[in-house]
């Protein structure tokens, strides 16, 4: 087992994980993963989930069990922390690009669920308008673009 | 070994925080299990949708109150014997008898048609967002915690439901009246909200002004709905009590008889 832990070596193996109802952002880009701390032989990883009923939890606190086992480390204490309550504020600006480059437009702070004005991922026009406050996963909302008449998901700002 | 059991037990009633936090998670449950009564009959696609992830929402919920109040229990004793299994999220939710539910009545209603669905959902949403606004300035760090997060769902269902009830009630003759119809049903069970059961006396609730703000914001969404609260002349309106203490309508039975079937056909059966 690794006798000091370099977070930053750490995070970066962490970054291969990836949201498996958005396999486009890493759990680090989506800010989930909130600390890691070594506490005696234990590694422990604190973890936050997104939604309360993310059903992608048990998954993702698997496969950080799977990828730190493979790295050598023998005591691996995975932690959820309810609070602070996970925001989209947390995900990184690297995820929002990832997310619009997938077809999914990123949150955006200036409003949550507006009932227009998003920019579609695919045209990037503006003139597009909300379908269904509820998508396909609890993140997510319907929308569609007027003009490529494509539809497409917008992540919700939380 | 009878003795442990019955001590466990006396110690589980006795905390009401154990059994405000059950009543919370039970409400959840249940709610959710009746919103997933819809999942693949909503009237289109994207309401299917919505109803099944404001279903996931109140599961999830659910989950981290079960946690807490598992959390909460005292571990049986080390020794073995019967009542020794720990309770844990999953017993909770799928081992304790109708009696022991400590859910609203309202949330145990019959989903009725769309418009049913929806008032109860918005009658109920309101009502938690406001509960949640208490809860996350209260005392209880956990508790504080579990509704900070969750109220941001909240909010969805609220905006959501709200939006429903207005279209509905403000839509056609037929919509019209069939959320009057739906208010006739499930009015009477809105009341128990915010009478406290005694487990609730020192939670810190204040539940007067929850009832007054809870009236401020049913009334502005009927007004615009053009529906009527049967209280909104100010008269009193009978309502049914008991879901807190255990004593239920007789839909819960018939709840939990789908809910538990697999854990009790096949104790101990995982996924």
């Amino acid at each position: 087992m690794p006798s000091t832990i370099d977070k930053k070596v750490l995070y970066a193996y962490l970054e291969e994980i990836k949201d498996p109802e958005v396999p486009v952002l890493s759990i680090i880009d989506l800010g989930i993963v909130r600390d890691i701390k070594m506490n005696d032989d234990e590694l422990e990883v604190i973890i936050t989930s997104t939604y309360n009923g993310c059903p992608a939890m048990d998954m993702i606190a698997t496969a950080i069990r799977v990828e730190l086992t493979t790295l050598g480390f023998k005591k691996i204490k995975i932690t959820t922390a309810i609070s602070p309550a996970w925001t989209t504020d947390w995900m990184s600006e690297e995820g929002k690009r990832k997310l619009q480059q997938y077809g999914i437009a990123p949150p955006d702070k200036r409003f949550s669920i507006p009932k227009d004005g998003v920019e579609c991922p695919l045209c990037h026009s503006a003139n597009t308008r909300l379908i269904s406050e509820f998508g396909s996963t609890a993140c997510k909302a319907l929308y569609q673009c007027n003009d490529c008449k494509e539809p497409f998901d917008y992540f919700k700002c939380h | 070994m009878p003795d442990m059991v019955s001590s466990n037990k006396k110690t589980f009633e006795k905390s009401p925080l154990i059994s405000y936090v059950l009543h919370l998670a039970d409400t959840n449950l249940i709610l959710s299990q009746r919103n997933s009564e819809w999942c693949g009959h909503g009237p289109i696609l994207e309401q299917d949708i919505a109803i099944t992830n404001i279903s996931l929402d109140l599961l999830g919920q659910a989950r981290i109150f079960y946690q807490y109040a598992a959390h909460l229990t005292p571990s049986p004793s080390p020794q073995g014997g019967e009542g020794s299994n720990p309770v844990t999220e999953d017993s909770l939710a799928y081992l304790r008898k109708e009696r022991e539910f400590k859910n609203l009545l309202l949330v145990e209603q019959p989903n009725g048609d769309w418009g049913q669905t929806i008032l109860r959902q918005y009658l109920y949403s309101q009502f938690q967002y406001l509960l949640y606004e208490q809860l996350q300035q209260g005392d209880d760090e956990q508790l504080a915690a579990i509704a900070a997060k969750s109220i941001k769902e909240t909010t969805y269902h609220v905006r959501w439901s709200s939006e429903w009830v207005i279209r509905l009630g403000d839509g056609t003759e037929e919509s019209h009246d069939r959320m009057l119809k739906a208010i006739d049903e499930i009015w009477r069970y809105t009341g128990e909200m915010f009478i406290p059961a005694v487990y609730e006396k020192q939670i810190g609730i204040d539940f007067n002004k929850m009832k007054e703000d809870w009236d401020v914001k049913v009334n502005a969404v009927f007004n615009e709905a053009s529906l009527i609260p049967p209280s909104g002349g100010g008269a009193a309106v009978f309502m049914q009590t008991g879901g807190k203490t255990g004593t239920h309508t007789e839909h819960l039975g018939y709840i939990l008889t789908e809910l538990q079937y697999v854990q009790r056909a096949y104790p101990g059966a995982k996924w």
